[in-house]
């Protein structure tokens, strides 16, 4: 007995295909034609209109071939298909224009220099954006330091402990993940640097990023640790450990991925926030390694400072400093996904 | 050592799922508990090793006697009492983030007991669970690489190396096929002879193949109760309650 060939008769056959193709070369040429007949213009006014003639044709073809049911799917496919280019095209349009723009205002150069003896309108061969790296790298790290014992204590206690007060804290930090940036920066300004410190400098801005950063970590570290058995806290409980050492031992390691995903959350959430830096930071153009003294600069506060010195060679400078912030966040977005990954692995 | 229940009763909220259960439980005894679903089997054996107050809303009557001394009195180190009175879950749960090995002597770094020498330990464990042939080129595996089976077995090593005086066994081979559930019926025979074992089951062939007595639970549109309790061979043969009869005929349940 030979063995049949195995098919796939729920696929679309190679003409069902090409006619598929020919009703979306149809719907184009009758798009460009009714956009070049009637008074509307303009790039969208083609999407718009190939998007009509489209599921018009579409949805008759299939009518006609399948019946009145497959007609309407049709056109509930079409409509989700069209929301989603949408919904992504805006990021690709941001990513071009972003890399477009930027790449001319990238040289290893800039890499190695600070603006301290540069002012924003000079030529790109004379400073550089030194200072605002390790500066954002200096924020971050100090705001990471303060934020995530905290958020994953919170975490802990919404998830372990579940006391008296875990509804009314899984509220504020649910309110707190939407208190504004400027809030944030507004509030240390107005409790920590005027009436302590009295300089600007890099903890302070940290001390705001902190408090943006403690809801994302805190909400993602709950949803991760719900996620671990409860089979698993009884096998420890069961075995003679306390409700700590359990935690530390077995629902923490079970849950470590997870948490280092939430602390890269953090991370990518305030990593470009500008609007507390302007208030706290005071935005100095020299590598500050000091994050308690002195005007410490950043990637946004530099982007913020480029744009507003308007000279061409200013705004190229904005503009590279904005691709190195994406590339900074795209590699701890990459970085998380290795570190979940390489969990599972 | 002794074990004796006396009054326990269970509550889930305002649910009363457990009635009156008095048990006093043979020293290297094997006793099984049978009844259907729902009736307060799992219940009353987590009351014994205190685990049912980590549900929320739990709350009991009653006394649990280890030795004379009541589990539930003020005072007592509620994880002294979960490392003489261990437990076997339902489903296999090693801990994921450890291996074969640290699993076993999880338990040890949990209470923070200290013992000289550890591999020997962790060999008499997993050769008592009937593991070691099967594990020992690969302690260092993670214990999610093993079969369920196996899993289950590495469960009974690691609740055994806090050397329990009574070890309280949830259904244990419900989620197993019938060559595991040979392998830790056999588990649980070797194991009798220096313990006491509690063992929940659903499977009435295995509880007369392993206990030396049964208790019979029945809720009866109220609370769990005890209906019959008896060495496993009378419960079987000339039951005395008609309803225990009508259940281990297989007439319901």
């Amino acid at each position: 007995m030979s063995t049949p060939r195995p098919t796939r008769p729920w696929t679309p056959s190679l003409i069902q295909r090409l006619t598929d193709f020919l009703v979306v070369i149809v719907s184009m040429i009758l798009a460009v034609a009714v956009v070049e007949v009637t008074p509307l213009k303009g790039k969208l006014a083609y999407l718009f209109a190939f998007f009509l003639i489209y599921i018009a044709i579409s949805t008759v073809y299939r009518g006609m071939r399948t019946g009145s049911a497959a007609a309407k799917n049709n056109v509930v496919q079409a409509l989700v298909a069209f929301a989603a280019l949408v919904a992504i095209t805006p990021i690709f349009s941001i990513l071009f224009t972003v890399v477009s723009k930027g790449i001319k205002g990238i040289s290893f150069g800039i890499f190695t220099r600070d603006m301290s003896l540069a002012t924003p309108t000079d030529p790109l061969t004379s400073g550089g954006l030194l200072h605002a790296i390790t500066g954002t790298l200096t924020l971050v790290l100090c705001a990471l330091i303060m934020s995530v014992p905290i958020g994953i204590l919170t975490a802990l206690y919404l998830t372990e402990i579940r006391g008296r007060f875990t509804r009314p804290i899984r509220f504020l930090v649910q309110a707190m993940s939407g208190v504004p940036s400027i809030v944030a920066g507004l509030f240390i300004l107005s409790a920590v640097l005027y009436p302590i410190t009295k300089q600007y400098s890099g903890f302070m801005g940290s001390l705001a990023l902190t408090i943006l950063m403690i809801p994302t970590i805190a909400r993602t570290s709950e949803e991760v640790l719900k996620l671990i058995p409860n089979d698993l806290r009884e096998a420890g409980v069961a075995l003679g450990g306390t409700q700590w050492r359990t935690v530390a031992m077995i629902v923490i390691p079970a849950a470590r991925s997870g948490l280092v995903t939430a602390m890269i959350l953090g991370i990518a959430r305030i990593a470009g926030e500008t609007a507390p830096l302007l208030l706290l930071t005071g935005g100095g153009d020299r590598v500050n390694p000091n994050p308690f003294s002195g005007p410490m600069g950043s990637l946004p506060y530099y982007i913020w400072k480029s744009f507003n010195a308007g000279s061409p060679e200013a705004i190229t400078r904005a503009w590279a400093g904005l691709l190195v912030l994406l590339v900074v966040v795209f590699i701890l977005f990459i970085s998380a996904r290795l570190l979940v990954n390489r969990k599972k692995a | 050592m002794t074990l004796e229940t006396r009054g326990i009763h269970a509550w889930f909220g305002s649910n009363h799922v457990l009635s009156d259960i008095n048990l006093a439980f043979a020293d290297g005894s094997v006793t099984a508990l049978i009844g259907p679903s729902g009736c307060g089997k799992s219940t009353f054996i987590r009351t014994i090793n205190r685990m049912h107050e980590f549900i929320p809303g739990a709350a009991m009557a009653g006394e649990v006697l280890l030795d004379g001394k009541d589990v539930y009195a003020p005072g007592v180190d509620v994880t002294k009492i979960r490392l003489q009175i261990g437990m076997v879950f339902q489903k296999p749960n090693p801990f994921p983030s450890m291996t074969i090995g640290e699993n076993v002597l999880s338990g040890l770094k949990l209470s923070q007991l200290k013992v000289e020498n550890k591999d020997e330990l962790l060999e008499d464990c997993l050769q008592r669970a009937g593991l070691w042939n099967e594990v020992k080129d690969r302690l260092d595996a993670h214990g999610g690489s093993l079969s369920g089976g196996q899993q289950q077995r590495l469960c009974i090593a690691r609740a055994l190396a806090v050397k329990p005086q009574v070890l309280l066994m949830d259904e244990p081979c419900s989620a197993l096929d019938p060559g595991s559930t040979l392998r830790i019926e056999e588990t649980i025979r070797h194991l009798s002879q220096t313990m006491t074992i509690i063992i929940v089951t659903h499977n009435m062939q295995q509880a007369a193949r392993v206990s030396d007595y049964t208790a019979f639970f029945l809720a009866d549109g109220g609370p769990g109760q005890m209906i019959e309790y008896a060495p496993t061979t009378e419960i079987f043969a000339q039951p005395k309650d008609q309803r225990t009869e009508n259940y281990v005929t297989g007439r319901f349940g």
